[in-house]
């Protein structure tokens, strides 16, 4: 077929090249994306911070590891349609305020346990990774772990990063189902930088996912389905 | 298939012998697989299941590394196997080759071992090194990605010079540039950071662009070559589909990435992006299950027409699972992934056992099957026998194991909808609404019959065995 060439639909060569340059037309428009998406992705600062809480908005996509000090929210927007992630007043992490160094540091012992820990393969992250317990995304807003919620009452602690670094070191002494967390050695340092690490991702801009996560708070107010 | 390790039918080819080597520990991985799989399923039904012994975080990640693992086995062996055919020259390095799988089954043999024995470290950086990398997938420690990064630069080296020395087929030249991307992406993989979003987004680099599209396009020269090798299939009109299969899978594929951007804090253009390409990923899975089936019937049509009789395909159980490749990619990977990859539906299904049923089918149609055929192929080169045709044992472990993962398929999508319903429009996400969902007894009930089929599954998986095992031996003795 090469040689005769009868049409150019049964050209090898014809269909050859084609695939050259699909493949390494598609490879281009990826990367160039993937410079805008990385830089639209990379963790702000502090300054960023302080612009996010003072204008009622996230200012970077992925704000920067201070954020641990503001309180975060997650409400509808009218503009976007979706419910978006609010920067709001300064909040005491574990008793105090963190420098910028200090919550850099506990962000990435927080990252490195996360990974050591595997949490991943029970749970999703950013929904991805396994399904056999709950996603994480925005657990650090959960109602459970509020004050008056089950996770943070059962704990006895006043403050929701206190109830869930708690929860964090003895799993398996709080039981909430009969399908548990296992006890995975996770030391009181390494539970602060995991609490760290969940209200991190918990400001992060997901575009709207979970959908609808208010509504578990909606729910919960009502008193819910937390009875059983 | 393993008495075909000194007394084989290769005449010294050395490629072929070292492809067998890697079928061997493919098809042991597999097993590993599907009983990882099970402890992990019985979990679900018995929550008490080896608690604080075997976790279910454990047992998932052996049986999803397992089965990358298995399956980058039977591929490499694969390309051993094929080359001699496709290149008419014998591998150029095959001692390096050798020492490169001694290496890779040590590696995972210990890698195997953290896993089960360590399970997870302290938060620093030496687990990160030394135990798990805690990234799905990727968790193999950092010294395994340097130590899998060499292995697979030994292969190419010798795929690549093998290649130069040879008869460059089209075939043999979608594989090299193929290899070379699928062996290039797994270093987007190999960084730390703090930063969940940008861990994700490079981690989807190797996971996406391996699976939906390295790995695919390896799958359509597989199918390529078994097509000329079992059904004396034209080479032209092969080769042909090919390179429009590689357009239309890369096409597709390599933007169709932009489907798992959509929630871990990228840009809302990749809601279009993605929609528009992971809509068209299916386009080509349709392609390769025309073609197969076409270049079959065509085949068995002009046999019939020379007055033969019996089936045109030299390797029956090979052809067998080959066809159930081009059915099954088309329906795990197309269809059930379609189902999910719009963005309107994908932000209530994303992260729910929805994803767990389109992976299964998935990794099985578009993978697992045409592994196994290559696996039959091998067997039937070992044995050196002209025919070799399907008896009860291949006939039970195509039947059940697809049955089997079929059937997991439809209990996952059952409860993944009850989670999409239940936990996400409902209940809107959250503690409380996952556990709401998780036990609704149509949920338990999906897991139950899960299970269920999974037992099926691996009893399909022990005929196969016993099938590979045995079924050379009988062609030996029938040819006779």
């Amino acid at each position: 077929m090469e040689n005769e060439n009868l049409s150019v639909w049964t050209s090898v060569p014809f269909w050859r090249r084609s695939a050259a340059w699909v493949t390494g037309f598609a490879s281009m428009l990826l990367i160039w994306l993937t410079f805008d998406s990385v830089g639209q992705i990379t963790m702000g600062n502090d300054a960023d911070l302080q612009q996010s809480a003072k204008e009622k908005r996230v200012v970077k996509r992925v704000p920067g590891p201070t954020v641990i000090n503001y309180t975060i929210g997650y409400e509808m927007s009218a503009k976007r349609g979706h419910e978006v992630p609010t920067i709001g007043a300064k909040q005491l992490f574990f008793g105090k305020e963190w420098s910028e160094e200090e919550a850099a540091d506990l962000l990435h012992l927080g990252k490195l346990t996360s990974q050591a820990k595997n949490c991943m393969n029970c749970h999703t992250l950013l929904g991805n990774g396994a399904y056999y317990a709950p996603d994480l995304t925005k657990s650090w807003l959960d109602p459970a772990w509020q004050a008056g919620g089950p996770l943070q009452g059962m704990t006895g602690k006043s403050t929701v990063e206190e109830a869930m670094a708690e929860f964090l070191q003895h799993p398996s002494q709080y039981p909430t189902h009969a399908r548990m967390m296992p006890n995975l050695g996770i030391t009181a340092d390494e539970a602060k930088g995991l609490v760290a690490f969940l209200k991190h991702m918990s400001s992060i801009d997901t575009n709207g996912f979970p959908r609808n996560f208010s509504k578990t708070v909606e729910q919960f107010k009502r008193g819910g389905s937390n009875a059983h | 298939m393993l008495t075909s390790i000194k007394t084989n039918s290769f005449e010294g080819n050395k490629s072929r012998e070292l492809a067998m080597m890697y079928f061997r520990v493919a098809i042991i991985l597999f097993g590993a697989q599907l009983l990882m799989g099970l402890i992990a399923a019985i979990q679900f039904i018995v929550p008490g299941f080896l608690f604080e012994l075997f976790d279910f975080s454990v047992a998932r990640m052996v049986h999803i590394n397992a089965l990358v693992v298995w399956m980058l086995y039977a591929m490499i062996g694969s390309v051993y196997y094929l080359m001699p055919d496709e290149t008419g020259v014998e591998t150029v390095h095959i001692g390096l080759g050798k020492l490169a799988f001694w290496i890779l089954t040590a590696a995972v043999t210990v890698v195997v071992l953290v896993y089960i024995l360590v399970q997870v470290g302290p938060g620093t950086e030496s687990t990160i090194w030394l135990i798990n990398e805690g990234r799905e997938y990727l968790e193999a420690p950092r010294w395994a990605d340097i130590g899998i990064v060499v292995v697979v630069l030994v292969f190419y080296w010798n795929v690549f010079t093998t290649f130069m020395k040879g008869r460059r087929t089209g075939i043999m030249m979608v594989l090299v540039a193929d290899l070379m991307a699928l062996a290039g992406l797994y270093l987007a993989g190999m960084f730390f950071t703090d930063n969940i979003s940008m861990d994700q987004y490079w981690w989807w680099w190797v996971i996406h662009l391996w699976v939906e599209a390295t790995w695919e396009v390896f799958v359509g020269a597989l199918a390529a070559y078994a097509l000329i090798k079992l059904l004396n299939a034209k080479r032209e009109i092969v080769e042909m589909w090919l390179w429009i299969e590689v357009l239309m899978l890369f096409g597709s594929g390599i933007l169709g990435l932009g489907h798992h951007y959509f929630w871990i804090g990228t840009p809302e253009y990749w809601w279009e992006i993605g929609a528009l390409f992971s809509a068209l990923e299916p386009v080509p899975l349709v392609a390769m299950f025309v073609h197969v089936l076409y270049d079959w019937g065509k085949e068995q049509g002009a046999a019939k027409a020379r007055g033969e009789k019996g089936a045109v395909a030299k390797n029956t159980p090979a052809m067998g699972w080959i066809v159930m490749n081009a059915f099954g990619n088309f329906l795990g990977a197309g269809i059930w992934g379609f189902f999910h990859t719009l963005p309107q539906v994908n932000i209530y299904t994303h992260g729910t056992q929805f994803t767990a049923a389109h992976g299964h089918l998935a990794f099985f149609g578009a993978y697992a099957t045409i592994l196994i055929g290559m696996m039959y192929i091998g067997i039937q080169g070992a044995y050196g026998t002209e025919r070799m045709k399907s008896n009860f044992k291949s006939k039970m472990a195509l039947i059940l194991i697809s049955f089997g993962v079929m059937g997991m398929t439809v209990a996952l999508t059952v409860a993944g909808y009850e989670q999409v319903l239940i936990e996400r429009a409902e209940l809107g996400a959250g503690w409380n609404a996952f556990f709401t969902a998780q036990e609704m007894p149509w949920y338990i009930q999906a897991q139950l019959w899960r299970t269920i089929m999974g037992v099926v599954t691996f009893v399909g998986f022990v005929y196969l065995v016993w099938d590979l095992l045995t079924i050379g031996k009988k062609a030996q003795q029938e040819a006779v």
